[in-house]
């Protein structure tokens, strides 16, 4: 009876996403395998803001694909809010790397799609879309094309697209790589103040370490691929709300930078080596 | 280039090569008529021909005829070359199988089909229209197959991410970028439904530009052939502007390509 109440709370407060153990393996041309993560186990807690940081190419965006569900793992186990996770990840939005807004369509259907999927009437998926690409900004650009939008703005309107749908859990690639210095910096405050909201839980990938202890409650360091797995994981004890800017600013901001980099940084010299090597 | 100097330029081009002819089929130069009317008519006679089967009305009956074979062959060998393509693309198996006789039947120069749908299907306007769709069907299908397997595979993983089923899927990415391939070829496919149509007519018929360029040249009426070879390109340039203005309509979410004038 004890035992059967204690399963329940630990449901109840499951973490948004839990990976186990997870090994992650493609195969090569002929017979062999490449294992591109192994065991390797993260928890991020519903309304937890985590960021993946780790040198290039070392499987971060494939660990945020097992989270999404859109690859299985080798091995290991993911659980999302205390469930197994089989075939994708349902209560995920994904912001992605490359640009992934559908060209053929507006900007306002572009952002009103993920709704219409889930069967709401078009009128309504578009009026909550207009609502949407006002609060990223872009209220008066429905009616263009991703093609006659900035890289920024594309990405203020992916943004709008995946949140639109509500998700319980955000992946977001390298979602503001591709921009510029300052473009990023207003990014991740629109970001800040988007998640300040209804504190979703984040994963976030970056291989920029200001920005992820900018933005985050946790930062992640993976080592370098292959078969790279999580080597620290720091917790960031910043106020929030926070500007991104000021931030930087902050004393504690610079210690636990300079602590986190010292790990990061063999890892960085490990995977430029093999890049170059290879 | 402004776009007046460009308009001028492109008609003197017009008139050096109309005037060299002229010049060229009625005045001996150095004693001699460098082109001999015989074969190569002059621009007066063709211009009056042109004009004689305009004021009697006897153009429009060959070029609706034209027209309607050129129409019906490009809509059935799209939809054909649709259907087929989203078909394959969808179906590797399917696709493996047929690939040799895919790649056999369009190298075959469909010229030799002609003779054949004639036999089939007489000489009216449904073998031209058939020599049109073998044509039109394979440069749709082409392309069509490439546009649904090269749909980009993040556009893909970001769709099913947000929740798109199988025929959302279909419906919202890989439609689009099938109609878009097709669209981005729709100039030859309709050049090539026009050349079905006229190359039929010229082979065995009973109307059209090609039957009118055919029964001229049997006469040895030089003009006619001139004059049936001058409203075809004009037939042509009329059918690509209609073409260009559809494209315009439906490819607006393209970016432009990168044009220099």
């Amino acid at each position: 009876m004890r035992s059967l109440v204690q399963d329940r709370d630990r449901t109840a407060t499951a973490s948004a996403v839990s990976l186990a153990g997870v090994d992650v393996a493609f195969r090569l041309a002929g017979a062999s395998t490449f294992t591109a993560v192994r065991d390797t186990s993260l928890a991020v807690a519903d309304g937890e803001f985590v960021a993946i940081v780790g040198p290039t190419g070392c499987g971060k965006s494939t660990l945020l694909n097992i989270a999404a569900g859109l690859i299985a793992p080798a091995a290991g186990t993911v659980d999302i809010f205390g469930v197994g996770l089989g075939g994708l990840n349902r209560q995920a939005g994904y912001l992605f790397q490359a640009d992934a807004l559908f060209p053929w369509k507006t900007a306002l259907e572009n952002v009103a799609i993920g709704l219409e999927t889930a069967g709401t009437p078009a009128r309504e998926a578009r009026q909550r879309a207009g609502d949407w690409l006002s609060s990223v900004g872009l209220g008066a650009f429905g009616d263009r094309y991703p093609h006659m939008l900035s890289g920024g703005q594309r990405k203020r309107v992916g943004l709008a697209q995946v949140l639109i749908r509500d998700p319980k859990i955000l992946l977001m690639d390298e979602p503001f790589g591709p921009l510029d210095a300052q473009t990023r910096q207003i990014m991740g405050n629109l970001l800040l103040d988007l998640w300040s909201a209804d504190r979703k839980a984040v994963l976030f990938v970056t291989h920029d370490l200001e920005e992820a202890i900018a933005l985050s409650d946790r930062v992640v360091i993976m080592s370098a691929g292959p078969a790279a797995r999580i080597i620290g994981d720091w917790r960031v004890a910043l106020a929030r709300p926070r500007d991104i800017s000021e931030v930087k600013l902050d004393p504690a901001f610079h210690a636990l930078h300079r602590d986190i980099w010292h790990v990061l940084k063999a890892e960085v010299i490990k995977g430029y080596t093999q890049a170059e090597g290879a | 280039m402004p776009r007046a100097q460009l308009t001028a330029l492109q008609v003197l081009v017009a008139v050096i090569a109309v005037g060299a002819w002229y010049v060229l089929t009625t005045y001996p130069i150095f004693g001699k008529v460098w082109l001999p009317p015989f074969f190569f008519s002059n621009p007066v006679d063709v211009a009056a021909q042109i004009v004689a089967w305009f004021a009697t009305g006897v153009i429009w009956k060959h070029l609706w005829v034209t027209l309607l074979e050129s129409v019906l062959a490009f809509v059935i060998g799209s939809i054909g070359g649709v259907l087929v393509g989203f078909w394959f693309a969808r179906q590797p198996r399917t696709a493996a199988v047929f690939d040799p006789y895919v790649k056999m039947a369009n190298a075959l120069p469909r010229v030799v089909l002609a003779p054949i749908f004639t036999l089939w299907l007489g000489l009216g306007i449904w073998s031209k229209v058939a020599l049109g769709v073998t044509l039109v069907f394979f440069i749709v299908f082409f392309n069509v197959y490439q546009g649904v397997k090269e749909v980009s595979q993040t556009v893909l993983a970001n769709a099913r991410m947000l929740g798109m089923s199988e025929r959302q899927l279909m419906r919202h990415v890989y439609w689009p970028s099938a109609l878009s391939w097709m669209f981005s070829s729709l100039h030859t496919s309709v050049g090539f439904a026009v050349v079905g149509a006229v190359v039929g007519e010229y082979l065995g018929s009973a109307a059209g530009l090609g039957y009118l360029i055919q029964q001229a040249e049997g006469i040895f009426d030089v003009a006619g052939v001139f004059a049936g070879m001058f409203v075809l390109a004009g037939f042509v340039i009329v059918i690509d502007i209609f073409v260009t203005l559809i494209e315009r309509r439906l490819l607006v979410w393209r970016p432009p390509a990168e044009t220099r004038t």
